[in-house]
């Protein structure tokens, strides 16, 4: 079965309205880009879509009551949501250094998530 | 009340501050400080937890608080002065600062002064949006550092309105934290800030987002309760007719940046009209000697990456700084035709020349030129002109257009 998926192309600002015409995992057809680099963008949009996820963690003892986060890669985007709740589960005891991986492996997606400030312990 | 004086004093520890503070350092002032009313550094960075900083300037995206980082352990190991908590209530002609914090008054006599403010939210009464004052009602920047940094909702059933990055980013904001995500309303024909983020942070999460839509009320008694929102016309008046009301309880205003510069007043520095910011020459040296300018209070700025690379001039000509080398003539450098406005406003010595500027109005193809009298001294095609996005040129100023006193003036043409 074909499905036509518009995507709006990120890669610059003019932001071309690209038209994919998918069959199953296949690209059959793609246009409305006006550079190469669209073409690359469009493709992963429509097969695997991924995003980077930031967000932010409760702390338990800190000069901050949460301490900002990062993906250590960009999660599929489906499974943003899933990433988040396993994110509000927990708290993280201060101090905290920037770079600390905070939780490893996150739903499953072989991604870790990434304290992205430094917290002080008060 | 404490005296010192200093070689460079930079009022404003935001990234523009802390980028100035650094570079001044690295020419050569000995005795840098920094002056700021937070009890933090790096300004608004630490709240915008998104990614996408530093790619320019860097090659590497940051988020925010890891950009900030990045140059607050900069500024610690070069041993740059820093006064947190600290209001710089006036500074003087002769460079004579003074500020308060919990400690009392200080006096800094200061050799130069980088201006690093930043700039303010606009709020309703800007948008002129007539109704009820109920709680509930935020600027999209307050609301990004309640959930941020404090960890405080704003509320639960959320209208955004105005579509710039600051909008569509706290969109997606809201919605991971589990608030209902309405709308985001622009009176625009099209979305102000990058497709990008339009993608990520609003289709992604199928916010809708209404075009040539603004707010035309607000109801409720103590928390909102409702706003009405009408389509524009052509003008940007609301097309009657078309009024609709939306439960919420919360509206977050996202309707521009305004520099922030009340501190000027006394000084008598001269502030373009419309930039905002003080006119500013080549070396970013304000209408009064000695003081520079940078950062969003000179001219709001799209990205940290061009506004550290402007601080980090200024910063380093704030070091260098001698006011016997100065020319007594200068030359003017204006916005003419399709230009919106154009920084630095006044060239007073011959050489390489930084410009940044915005156009009027989006155009696909344009050429750019730099006109004095009827000599050409640039002329540059552009691609895509957006006044969203500045436009940045680097050009060689030749001594005898220095000496001729004629101003430039700088033009977007959309004929090829």
């Amino acid at each position: 079965m074909t499905k036509d998926k518009e995507i709006t192309c990120i890669v610059c600002p003019i932001g071309c309205k690209i038209l994919v015409d998918l069959d199953g995992k296949q690209i059959k057809n793609l246009e409305g880009n006006k550079c190469k680099q669209g073409i690359d963008y469009a493709i992963n949009e429509a097969l695997d879509p991924r995003r980077m996820l930031t967000s932010s963690i409760l702390v338990i003892g800190g000069n901050w009551p949460l301490v900002s986060i990062k993906s250590s890669q960009p999660v599929p985007r489906d499974k943003v949501f899933q990433v988040l709740k396993e994110i509000k589960k927990i708290k993280v005891k201060a101090p905290i250094k920037l770079g600390q991986i905070i939780l490893t492996n996150i739903a499953n997606t072989n991604i870790n998530i990434i304290a992205t400030k430094s917290i002080e312990k008060l | 009340m404490s005296n010192q004086d200093v070689d460079v004093a930079v009022i404003g520890g935001g990234p523009a501050g802390l980028a100035a503070a650094v570079s001044a350092k690295e020419h050569g002032a000995k005795h840098v400080v920094i002056l700021d009313r937070n009890s933090w550094l790096g300004g608004i960075l630490p709240q915008c937890i998104h990614d996408g900083f530093g790619v320019e300037e860097t090659g590497e995206s940051m988020t925010g608080p890891e950009y900030a980082e990045k140059y607050i352990s900069m500024a610690q190991q070069q041993n740059i002065g820093v006064m947190n908590e600290t209001m710089v209530l006036h500074f003087d002609k002769k460079r004579e600062i003074i500020a308060v914090n919990k400690k009392g008054i200080h006096k800094i006599k200061a050799k130069t002064i980088v201006l690093a403010m930043g700039c303010r939210e606009k709020t309703r009464w800007s948008a002129m949006i007539p109704g009820d004052r109920p709680s509930g009602i935020f600027t999209a920047g307050v609301a990004q550092s309640f959930i941020n940094l404090y960890n405080i909702m704003p509320g639960k059933n959320v209208v955004i309105l105005g579509s710039g990055d600051v909008g569509l980013i706290i969109a997606r904001r809201l919605k991971f934290e589990g608030a209902n995500v309405l709308g985001v309303i622009e009176i625009l024909p099209y979305a102000s800030g990058l497709p990008r983020n339009v993608v990520q942070c609003l289709d992604d999460y199928d916010i809708p987002l209404f075009l040539n839509h603004t707010v035309t009320s607000i109801e409720g008694r103590e928390r909102l309760e409702r706003i009405a929102i009408a389509q524009v016309n052509k003008n940007m008046n609301p097309i009657s007719g078309t009024e609709r009301q939306i439960k919420c309880d919360t509206l977050l205003l996202s309707l521009g940046l305004i520099p922030e510069n009340e501190l000027l007043k006394n000084a008598d520095i001269k502030i373009d009209e419309i930039t905002g910011g003080p006119v500013v020459d080549q070396n970013l040296e304000t209408t009064l000697g000695g003081v520079f300018a940078c950062g969003n209070c000179l001219q709001v700025y799209d990205t940290v990456d061009m506004l550290s690379i402007d601080a980090k001039r200024a910063g380093k000509n704030a070091a260098k700084y001698n006011k016997s080398k100065k020319l007594k003539t200068s030359i003017k450098l204006i916005a003419g035709k399709g230009v919106r406005y154009v920084v630095p406003q006044k060239i007073d010595v011959a050489g390489t020349v930084h410009i940044t500027l915005r156009s009027e109005k989006p155009q696909e193809k344009s050429i750019l030129w730099i006109i004095e009298n009827d000599k050409i001294i640039l002329r540059k095609k552009l691609r895509f002109v957006n006044p969203a996005n500045m436009v940045k040129l680097v050009i060689e100023i030749p001594p005898e257009v220095v000496k001729s006193g004629h101003k430039l003036e700088v033009i977007i043409d959309d004929k090829r």
